[in-house]
């Protein structure tokens, strides 16, 4: 455990909104340094609960109500907010999941990746300047300086959720929470980003947290997975043996439930009702 | 592990046009702040343009008519009032105190409304209540009443007139900047801020403020043409400045008296008065559809 980056250890939530229903229920993983680990779930399941709780941004309505949230040896929800906001976007970053809305639609790109720079690295206006410039050449951006001189609205998604894959990289973190970076974005730029996310991680050897719903992304870009449901971890493991050797009755449906592009014919088979039954009972859903 | 990366980059389509460019193509800008660059040169230089001193009179050539009609001297373009001034000459003397009052009493006005609906809207909590409960009192009053209730307290003149400007429409500008405020920081960029550990003056400075600037620009345009209107109505019941300053109301209200022999004295400081509201507006529209990035799609 030595190399542990992350480890989540009995985390467990309640929304007040929906009258203290529990959200997340016991959740434990860990996350080695250079690691890509996989939060997976349908919606609801609690990976993007996770995920906010160890950014820091819990909504006022979530409220945890039990573990620890432990960054290399310091418990982060213990922490207080000028402490937190020293390693928010210095040793922890986020590639949000919509890059229609992440970026300020006011500002141009050069200036809000330079910001994060000038602040946790210090660097001065010229000096960030052609850091964001290197950055935006990094993440395949052609014509970097024109993009640098526009405003959001003028870049494609694809581009634009490359500008927020530089802005996660810009400082060195040793963890990046991806939150769903694809799911706004059509298949064909899916997988270039998907790379080149690999691709950064493993220049710069970063933990990756990568929040998704979908197992074939999981199986190209992860090398661990955790595998959600109702808040609380049904299985946790090796890409590898998750997928080719589920435990879990639902890990094994939900796996069946997947397209096949080998065999088009076969998969798309719906998740039993029964085995949502076992499961509920099992966590102790009604 | 992962495959080597060849990736067909992107392009950015276009270079993105200047703002000073993008604000000259708007027609509504062109008209609107041309016509308000007009007035704001002949307010300054009144005394070199004006053909007449406005308060000089001359019995003899009182209630002449417009040069376009017979029975004028020459000399006086837009006729003479009953105690023989120059009409022109008394309208460009007027743009002196329409434009200042505008311009200060509109500034002002944003100035407080923007950082009380800054906070409000990002602070949210007692903040927001307390700050909203004040608008919300505040707007019951009557305006017009109000202003003249607050210019009979402070006592006339300019710095009263402006001054119950200010304290009737900060609301209008609390009321939009904490609405847009709330509507920016539920978007993605906002939390996305937040997990850089931007402090959250920092974040509402430097994130949010840029995103209300348009809507405010537009704001102080539409706030000076009201400001013109509330001069004017001061004016007009003898609450603003002295009577022996030429102002549009004031030409207003002594034309209201003859309007049955002598009408271009009510009609010439109304359609200047007219033109200066429709400019404003008209200005405040195009900076908006100019300045937005995202309208300017």
């Amino acid at each position: 455990m030595t190399d542990a980056l992350l480890n989540v250890t009995g985390l467990s939530a309640v929304s007040d909104r929906e009258g203290g229903l529990p959200v997340l229920r016991d959740v434990n993983l860990s996350l080695r340094k250079g690691e890509v680990r996989g939060l997976v779930g349908e919606s609801g399941a609690g990976k993007s609960t996770i995920a906010k709780a160890i950014l820091g941004i819990l909504p006022r309505t979530v409220r945890v109500t039990g573990g620890w949230i432990n960054f290399k040896g310091r418990d982060l929800l213990g922490m207080k907010p000028p402490e937190l906001r020293n390693i928010m976007g210095s040793e922890i970053s986020l590639i949000p999941q919509d890059p229609q809305t992440a970026l300020n639609p006011g500002r141009r790109i050069g200036v809000q990746l330079a910001d994060g720079l000038r602040l946790k690295r210090g660097l001065s206006a010229k000096a960030a300047e052609a850091r964001a410039l290197q950055l935006l050449a990094d993440v395949q951006i052609r014509d970097p300086d024109r993009a640098m001189a526009s405003f959001p609205h003028q870049l494609s998604g694809g581009m634009r959720q490359r500008v927020l894959i530089a802005a996660a990289f810009a400082v060195e973190p040793e963890l990046v929470v991806a939150d769903e970076p694809t799911t706004a974005l059509d298949v064909t730029v899916q997988k270039e980003i998907l790379r080149l996310i690999r691709h950064m991680q493993e220049v710069q050897g970063t933990g990756v947290l990568f929040v998704t719903h979908d197992l074939g992304i999981v199986a190209q870009i992860c090398d661990s997975v955790t595998l959600l449901y109702g808040g609380k971890v049904i299985e946790d493991g090796p890409v590898r043996s998750v997928l080719e050797n589920p435990q879990h009755a639902y890990t094994r449906a939900l796996i069946a439930a997947g397209p096949r592009y080998d065999r088009p014919d076969a998969g798309l088979e719906p998740v039993p009702e029964e085995v949502f039954r076992a499961l509920r009972q099992e966590i102790g859903i009604r | 592990m992962a495959e080597p990366i060849t990736i067909a980059a992107p392009v950015a389509q276009t270079r993105p046009p200047s703002r000073v460019k993008t604000l000259l193509t708007q027609p509504k800008v062109l008209f609107g702040g041309g016509f308000i660059l007009l007035l704001l040169v002949i307010a300054i230089f009144a005394p070199l343009i004006a053909p007449k001193d406005p308060l000089e009179q001359d019995l003899m050539l009182g209630s002449l008519p417009p040069a376009w009609i017979d029975g004028t001297e020459p000399g006086y373009y837009l006729g003479t009032d009953d105690l023989g001034r120059d009409v022109l000459s008394r309208l460009l003397y007027g743009s002196r105190i329409a434009l200042f009052v505008a311009f200060v009493s509109a500034s002002l006005a944003a100035l407080i409304g923007t950082v009380l609906g800054l906070l409000a809207g990002w602070y949210g909590g007692w903040t927001d209540r307390i700050i909203s409960r004040i608008v919300d009192i505040w707007m019951a009053f009557p305006p017009v009443l109000l202003s003249i209730l607050l210019v009979a307290v402070f006592g006339s003149g300019v710095h009263s007139v402006i001054a119950a400007i200010v304290i009737i429409d900060w609301t209008r500008f609390c009321r939009v900047v904490r609405a847009e405020t709330l509507a920016q920081a539920q978007l993605d960029y906002i939390t996305a801020a937040r997990t850089v550990g931007f402090s959250r003056m920092k974040i509402l400075t430097r994130e949010i403020f840029p995103n209300i600037v348009p809507v405010l620009i537009a704001l102080v345009s539409l706030e000076m043409g009201i400001a013109v209107v509330v001069e004017a109505i001061l004016s007009f019941v003898g609450l603003s400045v002295s009577s022996d300053t030429p102002t549009w109301g004031g030409m207003i209200a002594q034309g209201r008296q003859l309007i049955h022999h002598t009408w271009w004295l009510l009609v010439a400081p109304l359609a200047v008065l007219f033109a200066t509201v429709l400019a404003f507006n008209q200005l405040g529209a195009g900076l908006r559809r100019a300045l937005d990035p995202v309208m300017r799609r």
